[in-house]
């Protein structure tokens, strides 16, 4: 089975090519979605083939790579088109095709109608090729591939409504700030190879190459240099700190793709990166704090933001903002196994609630458009008790809610509380842990806020909707139900899988299942770490109960604010309309960088155009032709051709000759 | 078989021959014999592709006696390698494609315009295959002339200033070079040497001092043709004032001879002198590409921008060829043929909405896509084959380029250059967002025709060869690697002379070459191709003063000592 790896990537491909060429020609929805969706479905089969071959071998085994062509070879340089099968790609190429074959389902009903159902189905497809790629590639550069692929199909699916001059921004933002993370994941990629190489005549970038003189690489300096660029890569594809701003922008595209994208895989693929090349992060200490505060901060900022927002998806955008920064601040604390195993709930639970909020949306639309009503179907200000109309989608949301807010028994408690405990109680950053930790907290209890508000806005309460519109709300039909109903279960009991040792009901399968992979990271994190005394259980005992405290605080505080008290938050903006204005408008970030960078940029290519390259250059070029023509001009009256000109100047030779020699 | 090279060659000019014979008035005529020759020329260039051995040779040597002018000896001396080779392909497969362009776009003079491009091509194809020194000059001036007429007289609305600015740039630099190339001859003759043939200049020693000069000379000439920055002001100008086919075919192949001429002539003539202005190059490079990229970010006119965008790319060419390492001189020799391409690409398409609407200004564009699929997805293809997109050839280039040069000892170049492909993405998709994205509002935009079949043809070889290239190098990358191996190994034994020199004339100071703390860990980062390849290197090489090499063993060796 690990032999057919190739097959995986290959099936969505055929999908793009033939919804790409003769999806025009096809037309029938059904045919289109249909082959779209099974290619991928076909690739989800073939992923748990790998999956079950994997688990029938003992742990050390479970490594193998497919060498499929040879790609570019010169000089020392060698990357092949290969493929890795290890236990992390194949949690990745779990979730990619699994979650993505749901969301093709719902692309189905969801996008119907649309102009361009072809044109959607063959990115989808051919996004679900790159990422395939990005997390089976071998070597740093099939990796790349996929890394810049899904910066492609963001690209277009999140510029899909082209005609919106809004859509067509916000995928040139998406593919600038991801080409500036590509810059430094370039970067990184030269320092590695041109290290190892120049040192000890390894010349490689093959992960598997670079674990196995792993040892050679010594704790920060270059390493830590490299790593940097390489997070600087991480942070632009995962939107963390500085370069998060594309994200939120970047659900002018269809809501499934907000789901598959922005939310369950591209952007989770910095983590993933991180994961994989997480025996060169750990040697360097710098960068390994450098990665935990700035998943910290990130969770922290957005989840303010995600606060005062009034459109549904948005909301959710910074959620996802946020939540991928416990996953950095997993990574950045040592905590590999736990950020990909949030990874994996979050893609559960956010898929589910992108989908729960497309429902919503397609709903919304469906019946302010019955009525010609233009008000805008994405504004929870709009919305209020949809869970009478909508019940499934209503029970799945508020499944998927109370697992991303950390309520014990759902997934994203385990996941989450298992980050916040290793921020706690990791041994590599000494006094900051408590910071980490605290900064943690306020955002988990942030999450459970303004995930409940959006609920208690969106399906409790009076309905706010246009009168007429009322009566034409429905739940969405079974195509759209039943990806929801099938991500509602996983976000329930996706986190059985890894339950904390503590609570010692169940093994935690998960940790142990990626132990190979990140046995090494550990093991050169360990040279440095403080051995200090180890929190006791008691400890972790607390600080579980104080998380779910704190979720439970959050959830009060929205059920305060939107569903008993609704005068609360108008009053809350009055009292401070400074600091309302400043988190609505996203802290100015966006303005902050048109006026650094953006303008400055524009303004610079301009005067070195007009200034230099017109002016200066030409200028010169042009000046050095006038004179040569001035003199050329003043030349041409001594050969005008005319006989009394030629004796006249004899003549005045002859006269200033003569008087030179007279007057002597 | 034997002269498969004059052959493909002087087609063109039997074509040129067969034009004369058609009456003016047959315009269609005259376009399909025209591109019947080229396509021809194409289908015999490729007699070379199958026939070409893989090794560091120069293969279907041609080499009589031309002219004999006193002392001056000029052989008819031609015959191509790995490095020749591409651009040989590249020039052969664009012209057909040119020529088909034309058939709408170029209704006055056909006759004319169709000689133009045929003996353009033969000076292009002459210039590559030259192994005369002399003889290339003739073919690098026979060039100039076709494409002075081309701008001059088919061109837009300023065409007599840009012909007039391209022609002179161009002379002043070819100048130069036949004055050095004047004097090179005669310390070849110092040296025993009896004719103009390229080869065995290689092996002549020059004095540092010379090398700076005539390298000056010969570099100044190229750079000019590249072009780059602060010479590259005719471009734009000679861009938007051609006619398309002439863009195209300035932008695929002649800008092509500047680098070309790097890597045949100043670089393997002049080793030392090369080494040592390298940094300077660099730097050149470096701000050609930001400068460009930043210049095109503000253009108005769509073609203008994709000719600042040339310059940048071909900054990347020259980063990649003075990083002197395999990994870099392949990068740069695969981004030749990259450019060539994509750009040739991007100007057709530019000449296609041109073609229809009559402008090339971006503000009267935009929502194109909803008319124009077809066109929509080509242009994009295109475009992020000039980004550089991994799968697409612009990346396989940009990528062993910047690896090359990271390598080398210009890593600080390499991390500015890299944050030219931030650059590069920001202008390309501004402007393919402001022209096919948007509401499709301007009314004389609404009646578009989408790309018709005559325009479909003309593009699918080029997407084909974007997509090939881009996944599946090797076959580029093997026939060019041995000619490369062999130049870097030419080159490498210079550098160390050039370093070993100053060193043992300074014998009282031990850390003589420690005052260039890049360069010795750059050299040892390659040190080892150069050892396989010198291995390799054909006898005529082995007067490249062999006793430097042990000499320069323990310079080279500093990193593994550590």
């Amino acid at each position: 089975m690990f032999d057919n790896v190739w097959l995986i990537p290959l099936f969505p491909l055929i999908g793009f090519i033939i919804n790409g060429l003769f999806g025009k020609k096809i037309k029938n929805e059904a045919v289109i979605g249909g082959i779209g969706t099974l290619m991928i479905f076909l690739s989800f089969l073939v992923s748990c083939g790998i999956l079950m071959q994997m688990i029938g071998l003992p742990p050390e085994q479970r490594v193998f790579e497919k060498v499929l062509f040879p790609w570019i070879h010169s000089g020392n340089f060698k990357a092949d088109m290969a493929f890795l099968v290890d236990p992390l790609s194949v949690i990745m190429i779990m979730v990619v095709t699994g979650v993505g074959s749901l969301i093709h389902l719902y692309s189905i009903g969801y996008m119907h109608g649309e102009e361009g159902f072809y044109r959607f189905f063959a990115y989808l497809n051919l996004f679900c090729m790159s990422m395939l790629l990005l997390v089976l590639g071998s070597n740093m550069l099939v990796m790349f591939i996929g890394w810049e692929g899904v910066g492609l199909c963001s690209y277009l699916l999140i510029g899909y409504y082209f005609h919106k001059k809004s859509a067509g921004d916000a995928a040139k933002k998406a593919f600038v700030m991801n080409r500036v993370g590509d810059f430094g994941f370039l970067i990184g990629l030269f320092t590695l190879y041109w290290w190892f190489g120049s040192n000890h005549n390894i010349w490689t970038v093959n992960f598997m190459e670079i674990k196995a003189a792993s040892h050679l690489l010594p704790y920060g300096g270059v390493v830590t240099f490299a790593t940097l660029c390489f997070f600087v890569g991480a942070t632009g594809k995962s939107a963390q700190i500085p370069l998060f701003t594309w994200l939120p922008d970047a659900m002018e595209g269809p809501t499934p793709v907000s789901a598959l994208i922005h939310a369950a895989t591209m952007v989770t693929a910095g983590v993933y990166m991180i994961g994989r090349m997480s025996f060169v992060f750990v040697k360097s200490p710098e960068t390994m704090m450098v990665i935990a505060v700035v998943g910290a901060a990130t969770a922290i900022f957005a989840a303010t933001i995600g606060t005062a927002q009034n459109d549904i998806k948005r909301v959710l955008a910074y959620s996802t903002v946020s939540q991928l920064g416990f996953m950095f601040l997993a990574m950045g604390v040592g905590a590999f196994s736990a950020g990909i195993f949030h990874l994996m709930t979050h893609a559960f639970f956010k898929a589910c609630l992108f989908l729960g909020s497309g429902s919503v949306i397609h709903s919304m639309h469906h019946a302010l458009h019955k009525v010609h009503a233009h008000d805008d179907a994405q504004d929870m200000r709009n919305m209020g008790g949809l869970r009478k109309a909508m019940p499934i989608t209503f029970i799945t949301f508020l499944v998927s809610t109370i697992a991303i807010s950390g309520i014990p028994g759902f997934s994203g408690f385990f996941s989450k509380d298992e980050i916040l405990w290793m921020a706690f109680a990791n041994p590599y950053h000494g006094n900051l842990n408590i910071v980490l930790w605290g900064i943690g907290a306020i955002a988990a209890c942030f999450t459970a806020f303004y995930m409940f508000r959006l609920v208690f806005m969106t399906f409790f309460g009076e309905c706010r909707i246009n009168p007429k519109a009322k009566s034409y709300l429905h739940e969405s039909p079974l195509v759209i139900t039943i990806p929801l109903m099938v991500l509602g279960t996983l976000a329930a009991v996706g986190g059985y899988l890894g339950m904390p040792k503590i609570l010692g009901m169940l093994p935690n399968y998960f940790e142990h299942w990626l132990d190979p992979v990140f046995e090494l990271a550990n093991e050169y994190g360990s040279k440095y770490a403080h051995h200090g005394a180890h929190p006791s259980h008691a400890i972790e005992w607390g600080l579980m109960g104080l998380s779910v405290v704190i979720a439970l605080v959050g959830i009060a505080i929205a059920f305060t604010m939107y569903v008993k008290n609704t005068e609360l938050p108008g009053k809350f903006v009055a009292t401070f309309p400074t600091l309302h204005r400043v988190v609505y408008n996203k802290w100015y970030v966006d303005e902050l960088y048109d006026y650094v960078f953006v303008n400055p940029c524009k303004s610079f290519g301009q005067f070195l155009w007009k200034g230099f390259d017109v002016l200066v250059i030409d200028g010169i070029v042009n000046g050095v032709a006038n004179v040569v023509m001035g003199f050329s001009g003043i030349f041409r009256y001594l050969q005008s051709g005319y006989i009394y000109n030629y004796a006249f100047s004899m003549v005045l030779g002859v006269v200033v000759m003569l008087g030179y020699f007279i007057f002597k | 078989m034997s002269n498969v090279l004059s052959l493909t060659t002087f087609l063109p000019i039997l074509g040129v021959l067969l034009l004369l014979f058609i009456p003016k008035e047959s315009k269609g005529v005259l376009r399909n014999v025209t591109l019947a020759v080229t396509v021809v020329t194409f289908i015999v260039s490729l007699i070379m592709l199958t026939g070409f051995q893989t090794n560091a040779e120069f293969q279907f040597v041609e080499n009589v006696p031309w002219i004999a002018a006193g002392p001056f000896i000029m052989r008819y001396n031609i015959g191509i390698d790995g490095i020749s080779l591409w651009l040989v392909i590249l020039t052969t497969f664009m012209l057909p494609i040119a020529v088909l362009s034309t058939y709408t776009a170029v209704d006055e003079k056909v006759k004319e315009y169709m000689i133009c491009l045929l003996l353009l091509e033969t000076g292009m194809l002459g210039a590559f295959i030259s192994l005369d020194l002399f003889l290339f000059y003739i073919f690098w001036e026979v060039m100039l002339i076709p494409m002075y007429f081309m701008i001059g007289i088919w061109g837009g609305k300023n065409k007599i200033y840009a012909a007039v600015k391209f022609f002179i740039y161009t002379m002043v630099g070819s100048l130069l070079m036949l004055v050095a190339l004047v004097f090179l001859y005669f310390k070849g003759m110092e040296a025993g040497i009896t004719d103009f043939g390229l080869l065995q200049f290689f092996n002549l020693k020059l004095d540092m001092a010379t090398q700076v000069w005539l390298f000056l000379a010969f570099a100044f000439a190229f750079a000019i043709k590249v072009p780059m920055f602060p010479l590259h002001t005719w471009l734009p100008d000679a861009h938007t004032e051609a006619p398309t086919a002439g863009s195209v075919i300035l932008a695929a192949v002649l800008l092509k001879m500047g680098t070309y001429g790097y890597v045949r002539f100043a670089i393997p003539l002049f080793p030392e002198a090369a080494h040592k202005f390298a940094p300077m190059i660099a730097t050149l490079a470096v701000i050609g590409i930001i400068y460009a990229a930043l210049v095109a970010m503000v253009q108005e006119d769509v073609k203008k921008l994709v000719a600042y965008s040339s310059v940048a790319h071909l900054g990347f060419v020259m980063l990649g060829v003075f990083a002197f390492n395999v990994e870099g001189i392949s990068g740069g020799m695969l981004q030749m043929i990259n450019h060539g391409i994509s750009t040739g690409a991007l100007f057709l398409i530019v000449g296609f909405i041109y073609e229809r609407r009559h402008t090339r200004l971006i503000t009267d564009f935009g929502g194109l896509s909803k008319q124009m699929p077809i066109f929509a997805t080509v242009f994009m293809i295109v475009t992020f084959s000039s980004v550089g997109l991994p799968g697409t050839n612009g990346f396989v280039g940009e990528f062993l380029i910047l690896l090359g040069a990271f390598e080398s000892q210009l890593r600080w170049w390499t991390i500015i250059a890299t944050s030219g492909v931030i650059l590069s993405a920001v202008y390309m998709l501004w402007v393919f967002q402001r022209v096919m994205f948007g509401e499709l509002d301007n009314p004389k935009n609404q009646k578009l025709l989408d790309l018709n079949a005559r325009e479909i043809v003309i593009m699918i070889p080029l997407l084909i060869m974007i997509f090939f290239m881009g996944l599946y190098p090797k076959p580029f990358i093997d026939k060019m690697d041995p000619a490369i191996k062999k130049l870097v190994a030419q080159v490498r034994v210079a550098s160390v002379n050039a370093q070993v020199m100053p060193a043992s004339d300074q014998m009282k100071m031990p850390t003589g070459h420690q005052a260039m703390p890049q360069a010795p860990a750059a050299n040892t980062g390659s040190e080892m191709p150069a050892g396989n390849a010198g291995s390799n290197m054909p006898a005529g090489h082995s007067g490249m003063e062999t006793p430097a090499v042990p000499t320069a063993a323990p310079v080279v060796n500093p990193h593994e000592a550590k």
